[in-house]
């Protein structure tokens, strides 16, 4: 069971607190990697907003066929940052990490952020289709405003080991998991937080129909539906599939991964939507045992359960700076000062949603809608 | 060379109970002679007669020994093909004695010489191959430990559900957002097909008239208890030829599937049943083929067509009844499956799903393909060559046809390739629970794709304690003459059979079914949807068939 440590705040903010939400949950993690999306970025990356960023590690190698390819795709590279990497025992340094920020090929400058976001999807793709078979170029994310990083090792040695603590990289929304593997092998793609256009999310436990979920997405004839190198990557594609592709609000990705019986269908105002969304959607319902912690483009955070709650979830907060936790004592680590009566344990039906900039956080019952 | 005159070839042209499929076990010190074996043998392969013996008899101090004869009385099995002992078994079950029992006997001859008169050996029951499935070879093997915690069969909520019914794609849902949520916006006169939700387990396509009274009814019975007292959504379907009229205009028509076929029998009075139906049917089902008999029509013999089967199906009474092999009026497929589907729709205004029912085939893809672009096909019911029939050809029965679990992989896999798995149910059938293992036949089915599966000579089994079996026992169903009264209508043998008795047995066998299913998909970690396509849940002991249903292999 891997843990998870989400924070929000108002306030630039460095992922150093997020890994120490980690490591006071050490027992959940084993070590074998630590994945970080941070969104919404500040520092040297503020003045970069409308700018993608790729992020990634490359060989040696890797490097020039990365360059040469988006040279030739009229990508103008506008901004680097790379970790200032301090050696600990047990990581093994690759050759490049990076976040490089990059200016749209002067044809997309002025097209709607819909295009603007498939190219960024698709070049990503491509990128990972020539780097994957020899690991020379690993692709995270390329979107505006997101920076993801990913390696094997334990948190708090990663976050040593990237400078985490020296080298001011901050942001308003920072997700992080400490992985325990339970996949067969230790993949950075199977790491999570998963991100695609906009949506990330990452999931604690395992996803039972994994394989006909996994098909209907990759048949539904979208590109970026690929990879699942882990079962929970389909959490994230399902997020985007329902939100982004069908247009459906935010929480209907509760009711589409975990869809209430007939009976209680028939409580909510929205039923006769919700009866046809049940079955045309019957593939993506999930049986658990996860709980999934998103966000959205908008920058709302959101946590939920399966419906047999199975793996543990707690948000918590003050209004500017809420933390969305898989252990209690992440919480403590993350906003010691807060009134802890009012922390959230997310029940079967609820869906808790902190709102943008971490304005306010409501919890939204599935049986009510 | 010299003619053999004068000398007898004694028995030369009569065949020997060797060349007999079941040879008779008879106990002479047992039989009391009451002669109820050989009045209740269906085929009058038994019967009743006198042998002269000789003793030789010895009495007295010294030995005396004289020959005596002695008349009695004996039965024995007749060596006639045509009355040949089916092993049905029937004589042991009425013997006080336990003096008589079939044996079957695997050296037989049976086939050689079962074509008298130039007539193919015509039967009922279901391919005679005794050897394991495919289907019993597929094992559950992923089981959710540590990493994933099974669930608990016992505690927590499951829904073993399926869909029946055309299923839109999520992109074409007629949806709007209003005050956050989403609403039906129905603006453009969007078609949103008839969905049922049913139980996976259907009983599959039996007729009023191939099946007894009592057994019909009984069935008929389970399934509306099933459905209004268990609330197990149980359907079942008519098969060719009506349904009682009383039925068709009750509020629980709904449970049930009416079967269209090519003879079109009973249609006469469903059509007239219409405007009087207080309740749409479960869907309607258009049978292309059947699986125990590809390519062959259905047919019921004369002496099966008795007065209420005659009125049913609107035709003379003791007439052959045979249905075409394919729908006469029907040209294409594009005729035979889009009219066919177009007029039964229209038929319920829209309102019911309409689905067609081929045999196993390699063409079932071509089949598939055309539906799956037919937005009013609500569903491809695939019946493989392990199906049952009432009547047909020993060689359509034995060698003809598609197993179904390769057939049924392959469609599914098609639709996942155009992303249409969730919108046409596919409904597996053939085989299922062949050596009574229903749910786990069911389970392996529904993992490699399909939506629901459907049974027939299982339930007759199960409920009614039908003889037959893969070693040809009994399967007298095409002759009026069913020992148990299952299928025939002829009451001296159907008040045999206890209407409610199998009704009792339809309800035990979906509770346990029921069980069964969750302790399958509890480990497996799925309790609120099916598990369709789980294929990853699958493995078998053959190389090449894992390879053929793309599951992993397991030894
Ligand atoms: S087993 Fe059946 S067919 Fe054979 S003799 Fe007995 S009753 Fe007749
Ligand atoms: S018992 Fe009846 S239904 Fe069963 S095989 Fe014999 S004749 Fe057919």
């Amino acid at each position: 069971m891997c843990r998870l440590a989400a924070i929000t705040s108002n306030k630039y903010f460095s992922p150093m607190e997020n890994i120490l939400a980690l490591e006071t949950m050490k027992e959940g993690h084993d070590g074998s990697g630590l994945g970080l999306t941070l969104k919404d970025l500040g520092g040297e990356f503020e003045e970069f907003k409308g700018y993608p960023v790729m992020s990634g590690i490359c060989s040696k190698e890797g490097i020039g066929v990365l360059d040469e390819f988006m040279d030739k795709h009229g990508f103008k590279l506008k901004h680097v940052w790379t970790p200032k990497i301090k050696k600990v025992k047990g990581v093994i340094p690759r050759d490049y990490y990076f976040a490089r920020v990059y200016d749209y090929p002067a044809h997309y400058r002025n097209k709607p952020m819909h295009e603007k976001e498939d190219l960024l999807m698709n070049t990503r793709l491509a990128l990972r289709k020539i780097g994957e078979p020899d690991e020379s170029i690993f692709v995270f994310s390329f979107y505006p405003d997101v920076i993801t990083l990913k390696e094997v090792g334990d948190p708090l040695q990663l976050g040593e080991f990237f400078g985490l603590d020296r080298n001011g990289l901050k942001a308003k929304v920072i997700f992080a998991q400490g992985r325990q593997n339970t996949n067969y092998q230790i993949y950075l793609y199977a790491c999570h937080p998963f991100f695609i256009q906009g949506f990330c999310s990452m999931t604690n436990g395992e996803n039972t129909a994994f394989v006909p979920i996994r098909e209907f997405l990759m048949s539904r004839g979208f590109p970026g539906y690929m990879g699942y190198n882990s079962d929970s990557e389909t959490f994230t594609h399902i997020l985007h599939y329902t939100v982004r592709q069908l247009g459906f609000p935010l929480t209907y990705y509760k009711d589409v991964i975990t869809p209430l019986k007939p009976s209680e269908i028939e409580q909510r105002k929205d039923s006769d939507a919700l009866r046809l969304i049940k079955q045309s959607l019957r593939p993506l319902c999930i049986d658990g045992p996860n709980v999934v912690i998103g966000y959205t483009p908008d920058g709302a955070c959101f946590m939920l359960h399966d419906s047999k709650k199975l793996r543990p979830g707690v948000v918590g907060g003050v209004k500017g700076k809420y933390a969305l936790m898989s252990e209690e004592c992440g919480l403590d680590s993350a906003i010691p000062k807060r009134d802890k009566s009012k922390d959230i344990f997310p029940m079967k039906y609820d869906m808790v949603i902190v709102s943008s900039q971490a304005e306010g956080v409501k919890v939204w019952n599935q049986l009510k809608g | 060379m010299e003619p053999a005159q004068g000398i007898r070839l004694d028995h030369n042209y009569q065949l020997s109970l060797r060349e007999f499929p079941y040879i008779i076990r008879w106990r002479d010190d047992r039989c009391k002679r009451c002669g109820r074996c050989t009045a209740v043998c269906p085929v009058k392969a038994i019967e009743p007669t006198v042998k002269v013996q000789r003793f030789v008899k010895s009495e007295g101090p010294v030995p005396t020994p004289t020959a005596v004869r002695n008349i009695t009385h004996v039965v024995e099995q007749v060596t006639d093909m045509e009355r040949y002992c089916t092993g049905c078994g029937t004589c042991t079950l009425v013997c006080p004695n336990e003096a008589i029992e079939p044996e079957f006997n695997p050296q037989n001859k049976f086939l050689h010489y079962k074509n008298k008169g130039g007539e193919g050996y015509k039967r009922g029951g279901r391919r005679n191959d005794p050897a394991i499935s495919t289907l019993d070879r597929l094992k559950f093997t992923r089981i959710s430990m540590l990493t994933d915690p099974a669930l608990d069969a016992g505690r927590h909520e499951f829904r073993v559900r399926t869909l029946l019914g055309r299923i839109l794609p999520p992109e074409e849902l007629p949806l709007k957002i209003t005050d956050g949520g989403l609403v039906v916006d129905n603006v453009n006169g969007k078609f949103i097909p008839p969905v049922r939700e049913i139980y996976p387990i259907m009983i599959g396509s039996m007729s009023v008239g191939a099946l007894s009274p009592p057994m019909w009814e009984g069935l008929a019975m389970g399934v509306a208890y099933l459905n209004e007292v268990e609330r197990i959504p149980v359907v079942m379907c008519s098969g060719e030829g009506g349904m009682p009229p009383r039925l068709l205009k009750s509020k629980y028509l709904k449970y049930f599937i009416i079967q269209i076929a090519s003879g079109y029998f009973g249609w006469d009075e469903i059509i007239h049943a219409l405007p009087y139906m207080v309740e749409a049917p479960a869907a309607i089902e258009i049978k292309y083929g059947q699986g125990a008999k590809p390519g062959d029509g259905g047919l019921l013999m004369a002496q099966k067509v008795l007065k209420l089967i005659a009125n049913i199906r609107g035709v003379p009474q003791f007439v052959d009844l045979a249905s075409p092999p394919t729908h006469q009026t029907k040209y294409s497929i594009e005729e035979a499956v889009a009219k066919m589907i177009q007029s039964m729709s229209m038929a319920w205004g829209f309102r019911v799903p309409v689905y067609p029912k081929i045999s196993g085939t390699k063409t079932a893809r071509a089949v598939l393909n055309n539906l799956a672009r037919n937005p009013y096909a609500a569903a491809l019911s695939i019946d493989g060559e392990d199906g049952g029939t009432g009547a047909a050809y020993n060689v359509s029965m034995d060698k003809m046809g598609h197993p179904i679990a390769s057939n049924l992989r392959e469609c599914y896999l098609d639709l996942v390739k155009q992303g249409k798995q969730n919108e046409l149910p596919l409904i597996a059938a053939g085989g299922i629970a062949k050596k009574g293992n229903l749910a786990a036949n069911a389970a392996a089915l529904i993992m490699l794709g399909a939506s629901a599966v459907s049974i027939g000579k299982y339930i007759m089994q199960a409920t009614a304690d039908c003889f037959g079996d893969e070693y040809n026992r009994c399967n007298l169903c095409n002759t009026g003459k069913c020992p148990r009264g299952i299928t025939t209508q002829d009451p001296k043998l159907y008040r045999r059979l206890d209407s409610d008795r199998v009704a009792e047995r339809v309800v035990e066998v979906f509770k346990a079914a029921d069980v069964e299913l969750r302790k399958i998909f509890a480990p497996m970690g799925r309790s609120t949807e099916l598990p369709i396509g789980m294929s990853d849940g699958l493995s078998i002991d053959d190389k090449a068939m894992a390879e053929r249903l793309e599951i992993s292999y397991a030894c």
